[in-house]
């Protein structure tokens, strides 16, 4: 357990992966230089593994003072006790005030071993990180530019606000997507500290066998327009209208939790608090209810289109444009308008 | 050879069945007005142990940090087919977060003889899937997240397979472990009839207090001890009497549970309010729907 402190850096945990950076701590930079810059102090990346020291420079330009560079050969996989011990280690010698995580599986796996050791707080599956004053106990003590920790619970029906005022390091993680990519200023310089790892054998007690990886059937986070399907699509066949209407879009075709779990389509296109969160210039609902799980993931949309035959459908209060009717009807209408149009501006093309 | 498992569950309100029942006026959710279920990865963590009791032989043992009515999950793993059951319950215990929480159980656990823990991925209250990691921790064992399946356990050693995301990873390590399982990895069993029939009136001492002073309302204090005493030794000696641990009997340092032994303090709720938008409906004709893409195509939201 570290001792609160002002002057302690904000961390980011640069979680890689076979030598290539997650979007994770890309994403998280942006805010974690907000909050650096709003507490006065550095914000740094702590980077194990091994031979990866080239990501080093990347993390630089994406907005870091410094970076922690852990190289040993015992690092070059992942693993619990391993990765924690090095962070532990880090955090004891260095004190950070924040120390900020992914909220992939790795970061899930991870942060709470650390803050178990550390005794620290740990919120999960942050949206939101911001610096405040909370004030605490009977005698109203005054807690200053303490890290606000704001998240969905409760399955989503509430924000919380979360904070730890009296345990270091503050501990949070943030989900995949919640947090744009920053862009890269190649012209930014930072620090390179390198640490030795105190590593043996037995603090890798797993032993993987077997991995496989396969690389992700859709960039949901960067497309522009996204059609979505929910359990109202009734079956995986139907879920054809889907692709289809995606397709003459040149959009991403994508599906609530509901939607994966019947099996209408891979889990790769989820959107929603437990898949991927997504900023699309259009979002097409298509018999999706709109519970707030799914909300959380693409409420940012800029414009929403829904289509659902029950008007009561909570997806209908954030929508742009509703349309009640059956989506069997509906998302034919919708492909043929698109194509007219096309035919009328660009000519016949080909399908 | 046998293992012996020791399965942590929580009774959650259900977050995903929220109807119009349980919403209040201003469009916030009301909490108590939420059945209270069975964690569901939480049963798939038994349903995981059980497998494994079929295959190898072992005693499992369900544990839960909670209020009374948490009995009721207990019993429904005794109907699945659990061997023992342990309630911690003590109203120090409240308000703890996920670091208070892992360290009253892991007082609970060591107490316990086992070969691996196990527990849901996560609940579907808090939503954070850090309990289970944290205890790990603090009983000092290797964790292995994210379990979808059992692949071999032989002698003392296991491998299971992860999910990570967009993959698997099997992975091999020395008993004792800790699993998280998720909800991919298996369909929990019904409860048996006969074990229903066998354990429906397993309590806990707790839930005999209540009934005895609800079916005696004038009675003093130490008739009200006396005829709980009476009943709980009459379960136990039925095999029927659930364990009831508080943090006492648990050795625990106050210091590290509930409220002061929470890091992580609440600050502020908002409740998420469903609120109306500028919106437009648009007719599900062919016109209604030409229109509509127009006017994106127009303002160029779609190209």
């Amino acid at each position: 357990m570290i001792d609160v402190n002002r002057e302690g850096e904000v961390w980011v945990f640069a979680e890689q992966h076979n030598g290539q950076l997650d979007d994770t701590p890309i994403e998280l930079m942006s805010k974690a230089r907000h909050l650096a810059d709003t507490l006065g102090v550095k914000l740094a990346a702590a980077l194990l593994g091994d031979g990866v020291k080239d990501l080093a420079a990347k993390l630089i330009h994406y907005g870091a003072d410094k970076i922690y560079l852990v190289e040993h050969p015992l690092l070059t996989s992942y693993q619990t006790n391993s990765y924690a011990k090095v962070i532990f280690d880090l955090i004891h010698k260095y004190e950070p005030q924040i120390v900020l995580y992914g909220a992939t599986i790795t970061g899930r796996d991870l942060a709470p071993r650390i803050a178990s050791a550390a005794k620290a707080g740990l919120t999960a599956d942050c949206t939101d990180l911001q610096i405040g004053d909370h004030k605490a106990g009977s005698d109203n003590e005054l807690h200053k530019n303490l890290l606000f920790q704001v998240r969905p619970a409760f399955g989503g029906n509430i924000i919380a606000t979360i904070i730890n005022y009296d345990r270091w390091p503050q501990m949070a993680t943030v989900r995949e997507g919640v947090m744009p990519l920053p862009a890269p200023d190649g012209k930014r310089k930072g620090e390179i500290v390198t640490e030795q790892a105190q590593l043996s054998q037995k603090d890798l007690p797993l032993e993987i066998l077997a991995e496989h990886k396969r690389p992700r059937k859709v960039n949901l986070k960067t497309a522009r327009v996204i059609v979505a399907g929910g359990a109202g699509v009734g079956s995986r066949d139907n879920f054809k209208l889907i692709w289809d209407l995606a397709n003459c879009l040149g959009a991403a075709p994508a599906a609530t939790r509901a939607a994966v779990d019947l099996g209408f389509i891979d889990s790769d296109h989820q959107v929603g608090q437990t898949g991927t969160t997504v900023r699309p210039t259009l979002y097409i609902a298509v018999g999706i209810s709109g519970a707030i799980q799914h909300q959380a993931g693409m409420s940012q949309s800029q414009k929403i289109i829904a289509v659902n035959n029950d008007p009561d459908a909570p997806i209908f209060q954030i929508a742009h444009y509703k349309i009640v009717g059956d989506l069997s009807e509906v998302v034919p209408k919708m492909i043929k308008a698109i194509r007219e149009k096309d035919v009328n501006q660009n000519g016949p093309r080909e399908n | 050879m046998p293992y012996n498992c020791v399965v942590l569950i929580k009774q959650v309100p259900d977050t995903k069945r929220i109807t119009g029942e349980a919403m209040n006026e201003d469009g916030t959710v009301n909490r108590s007005a939420l059945p209270a279920i069975f964690n569901p990865e939480d049963l798939n963590a038994l349903e995981l142990a059980l497998q494994i009791k079929d295959q190898f032989g072992g005693r499992i043992t369900v544990i839960t940090m909670g209020l009374p009515a948490a009995a009721a999950i207990l019993r429904d793993s005794l109907y699945r087919g659990a061997d023992d059951a342990v309630l911690i319950t003590d109203i120090r215990c409240a308000a703890s977060d996920t670091l208070a929480t892992s360290y009253i159980i892991s007082c609970a656990v060591k107490k316990l003889d086992y070969d691996i823990v196990l527990c849901g991925r996560q609940a579907i209250d808090g939503d954070t899937a850090q309990v289970g990691p944290q205890l790990a921790e603090k009983l000092d064992i290797t964790q292995i997240t994210y379990v979808e399946q059992l692949s071999e356990l032989k002698d003392k050693t296991i491998t299971a397979r992860r999910n990570i995301g967009n993959g698997w990873q099997q992975v091999t390590a020395k008993l004792p472990v800790l699993l998280t399982v998720t909800g991919e990895a298996n369909e929990s069993r019904v409860a048996a009839a006969k074990k229903i029939m066998k354990y429906k009136n397993a309590r806990a001492p707790v839930e005999v207090r209540q009934r005895i002073k609800a079916e005696n309302p004038d009675a003093d204090e130490a008739t009200v001890n006396e005829l709980v005493k009476q009943h709980c030794d009459r379960l136990a000696g039925e095999g029927l009497l659930i364990k009831q641990w508080d943090l006492d009997y648990l050795q625990a340092d106050l210091n590290w549970c509930g409220r002061s032994g929470s890091p992580t303090k609440v600050h502020r709720i908002q409740s998420v309010v469903l609120a109306a938008k500028e919106s437009k409906v648009v007719e599900p004709t062919e016109k209604g729907i030409s229109d509509m893409v127009h006017e994106l195509i127009k303002d160029k939201t779609i190209a």
